[in-house]
C-alpha cells in the first residue's frame, strides 16, 4: 500500500500572499513511476513541483515521502532532486565537479566519491567530458550533467521542470529515450513538468492534468488520450471539435441541434478529433474554409450551422476545393463523452 | 580628404591631452635641476631617491596604503551583501537605496568633505584617522555596489537552488556557488576601489590633520613649501603604480569586463 503512496499530497494548499496558486491537492504517486504534470502556464504544475522539492512552503497540508511527512524538512535535507529547465549547472566547476557537488556535501570522499561520480557520468554518456566547463557544452549535454548531479545523490523523487523545452526537435526526441531509459533503469520515481501534451503521452506512465491549480484529470497516456473526461482536457490533446450538451441536444453558436445516436446519459459534452468527424456523407452541411495538407491527411476548416468543425480524412483520397460545401456527419459513436464542462 | 585627415587629427589631440601631462611629469622628474620645471635642467635620478628619502611621504604613504586597503575591504564587506540583497530579493525602495549608496559619487567631494567634517567629525570628535577611515570607505561603497550589481545581475539565481537541492545551506550556497562566479567582479572593485581613494583629494583635504594626512595632500602641502622636483617624481611613481595595477588587473581578469 505504501508503494502505491510512495510520495502523497495531503489538502495541500500552496499560495503567494494572498493568492492562492494551488489550493487543497490531493494526490498520490507510486515508487517508481513516471508522471507528467501536464498544464498550461500559469496552471500552478511548476509551484506544486517546488513545493515537493522544499523550494516553496506549503501554507497548509503535507506532504508524505516514503512515509516520511516531509512538510517542514528543509530543501537541503529532503530526498528530492530536480533538474532545472535552465539546468542551473556551477559555471566555474567543470563536469565531474557538478556531479561531485552534493556527493562532497554529503561527506563522499575518495575512491568511492570517484567511482559513483564516473558512474553517473557514464549512465549519461558524458565519460569524455569530465573536465568541460558547462559553458562549452550544447544545451543537450547540459542536461544530461544535470540529470546525472541529481541521480548520483540517489534521490527518492526526481524532478524536471520543463526537461525538453530548450532543446531543438531533433535532441528532444533522443533525450526523451534517455530519460525514460535512465528511469526505467534506475527504477527511480520521476516527476515531470510540462506544458507539451506531446510530450506528455510519449514519456510518462500516468499523466495529471492540471488547470487553474486544480487537478482536471488523472489517467494513463491512453486514457487521457481517448477519454478526455472534461471539455479542457479534451482540447488539450487534439479533440478539436467540443460542444456541451443541453436535453441531449448540442449546444452551438446557432441554438440546440439534436443527434442521431445514443448520448451516454451521464456525459455533460461530446468531443470529436478531427479524425472522428465523417466527411462526404450525413446530415449537416459545411463550406470549406481553409484546407491544409499534413501528410498522410489533409484537413479541412469548414463553416457550418454548427459553428467551425475541423475535419481530417486520408490525403491519398481526391481533395475537396476551397469554397466547396460538403456533407459532413458527427457520428456518437465514436465521440469522446465528457463528464464535465464549462472549462474552456 | 579633409574628413579623412580630421579623426586621425583629433585622435592625436585627445591623445596628447590625455598621455602629455604624464610624460611631462616624467620629464620633469628626471631633471638634476633644483626647481620644478620642463623641459628638464640636465638628467638625473637624484630627485626620484629623494622621494624616498622624505620622511613624511614615508608616514603618508603608509596612510593612504591603509585607508585605500581598509577602505576597500570594509565597502566591500558592506557592499557585497548589499548587491545581493538589491538583485536577489524584492527589496521595498531598491532604487532609493541603490541612488542614497551611490550619491558619494554624485555629489562633489569638496561638500561631502565639508559635511563630513562639519557635522560628523567636529560635533562627535572622532579621531582623525577614523573619520579618514569612514570617509574613503563610503566613497568606494557606490563602486562597490556598482561592480558587485554587474556581476550578480549576469549571474543565474537558479544555481543557488540547486546547490541547495544538493544538500548545502541558503549561506553555504552563497559560498560555495556564487562567490567563486562574482570573484572577478570583486577583485575588479577592489582595484577601482582602491585607485579612488588612493588618488582622492578633496574630501582628504578637509579630513587630514595635525600628523595625519593622505599622500595626494602631503604632495600638495610639500608643495607649498618646497618647489623642487620631487614632488613630480614622486607622482611620476604613483601613475606607474596605478598603471601597474590597471594592467596586471587587465590582464589576469579582463578588468574591463567588470567596469
Amino acid at each position: 500500500m505504501s508503494d502505491l503512496r510512495f510520495l502523497s499530497l495531503e489538502k495541500l494548499t500552496l499560495s503567494y500572499g494572498k493568492n492562492i496558486a494551488v489550493p487543497e491537492m490531493d494526490l498520490d504517486i507510486a515508487k517508481g513511476e513516471l508522471v507528467a504534470l501536464l498544464g498550461p502556464s500559469g496552471c500552478g504544475k511548476t509551484t506544486t513541483m517546488r513545493a515537493i522539492a522544499g523550494l516553496m512552503a506549503p501554507s497548509s497540508g503535507s506532504i508524505i515521502l516514503d512515509n516520511v511527512d516531509i512538510t517542514r524538512s528543509p530543501a537541503n535535507k529532503r530526498p528530492v532532486g530536480l533538474v532545472f529547465q535552465s539546468y542551473a549547472l556551477f559555471p566555474h566547476l567543470n563536469v565531474y565537479e557538478n556531479v561531485a557537488f552534493g556527493l562532497k556535501l554529503m561527506g563522499v570522499r575518495g575512491s568511492l566519491l570517484d567511482e559513483t561520480v564516473k558512474e553517473g557520468l557514464k549512465t549519461v554518456g558524458l565519460s569524455t567530458f569530465a573536465t568541460r566547463k558547462p559553458a562549452e557544452l550544447s544545451g543537450g549535454q547540459q542536461q544530461r550533467v544535470s540529470l546525472a548531479r541529481s541521480m548520483v545523490m540517489e534521490p527518492k523523487v526526481l524532478l524536471l521542470d520543463e526537461p525538453l523545452s530548450n532543446l531543438d526537435a531533433r535532441l528532444r526526441l533522443e533525450m526523451r529515450n534517455e530519460l525514460q531509459r535512465v528511469q526505467k533503469e534506475s527504477g527511480v520515481t520521476m516527476i515531470f513538468v510540462t506544458h507539451d501534451q506531446v510530450e506528455a503521452l510519449a514519456m510518462a506512465d500516468r499523466i495529471i492534468v492540471m488547470l487553474d491549480g486544480h487537478i482536471e484529470q488523472i489517467g494513463t497516456p491512453e486514457d487521457i488520450y481517448n477519454r478526455p473526461i472534461s471539455d479542457f482536457v479534451a482540447d488539450f490533446v487534439g479533440f478539436e471539435n467540443v460542444f456541451s450538451l443541453n436535453d441531449g441536444k448540442l449546444k452551438t453558436a446557432n441554438g440546440m441541434v439534436a443527434l442521431s445516436g445514443d448520448i451516454p446519459a451521464d456525459a455533460k459534452g461530446l468531443a470529436w478529433r478531427p479524425a472522428m468527424v465523417t466527411l462526404g456523407d450525413g446530415p449537416f452541411e459545411g463550406t470549406i474554409r481553409g484546407t491544409s495538407f499534413a501528410g498522410g491527411t489533409r484537413e479541412y476548416l469548414l463553416e457550418t450551422s454548427l459553428g467551425q468543425i475541423k475535419a481530417e480524412c486520408d490525403a491519398s483520397l481526391p481533395a475537396h476545393a476551397f469554397g466547396a460545401t460538403l456533407k459532413f456527419d458527427l457520428p456518437v459513436a465514436r465521440a469522446a463523452s465528457l463528464s464535465r464542462v464549462g472549462s474552456l | 580628404m579633409t574628413s579623412r585627415l580630421f579623426s586621425p587629427i583629433v585622435l592625436l589631440l585627445v591623445l596628447t591631452f590625455l598621455i602629455g601631462p604624464f610624460l611631462i611629469i616624467i620629464a620633469a622628474s628626471l631633471s638634476a635641476g633644483e626647481t620644478l620645471a620642463f623641459p628638464p635642467q640636465g638628467l638625473s635620478l637624484r630627485w626620484v631617491f629623494k622621494v624616498f628619502e622624505v620622511e613624511s611621504f614615508r608616514a603618508s604613504f603608509g596612510i593612504s596604503m591603509f585607508l585605500a586597503i581598509g577602505g576597500t575591504l570594509a565597502a566591500l564587506i558592506l557592499g557585497i551583501p548589499a548587491s545581493y540583497a538589491l538583485s536577489r530579493y524584492k527589496v521595498p525602495g531598491a532604487e532609493t537605496i541603490r541612488t542614497i549608496v551611490s550619491s558619494p559619487i554624485i555629489v562633489p567631494g569638496i561638500i561631502v568633505g565639508l559635511a563630513l567634517l562639519r557635522y560628523f567629525v567636529v560635533p562627535f570628535n572622532f579621531g582623525i584617522l577614523f573619520a579618514l577611515f569612514m570617509a574613503h570607505t563610503a566613497l568606494i561603497l557606490p563602486y562597490a555596489v556598482r561592480v558587485v550589481s554587474a556581476s550578480l545581475n549576469n549571474l543565474r539565481s537558479d544555481i543557488e537552488e540547486a546547490a541547495v537541492l544538493l544538500g548545502s545551506s541558503r549561506v553555504g550556497a552563497f559560498f560555495r556557488v556564487v562567490m567563486p562566479n562574482i570573484r572577478g567582479g570583486i577583485l575588479a572593485a577592489f582595484i577601482l576601489g582602491f585607485v579612488t581613494s588612493f588618488n582622492q583629494v578633496p574630501v582628504s583635504l578637509f579630513l587630514s590633520g595635525p600628523g595625519v594626512r593622505t599622500l595626494p595632500i602631503d604632495m600638495l602641502s610639500y608643495m607649498e613649501i618646497t618647489y623642487d622636483p620631487s614632488v613630480a617624481a614622486l607622482s611620476a611613481l604613483l601613475a606607474f603604480m596605478s598603471l601597474g595595477i590597471v594592467f596586471l588587473a587587465e590582464r589576469f581578469l579582463g578588468f574591463s569586463r567588470y567596469v
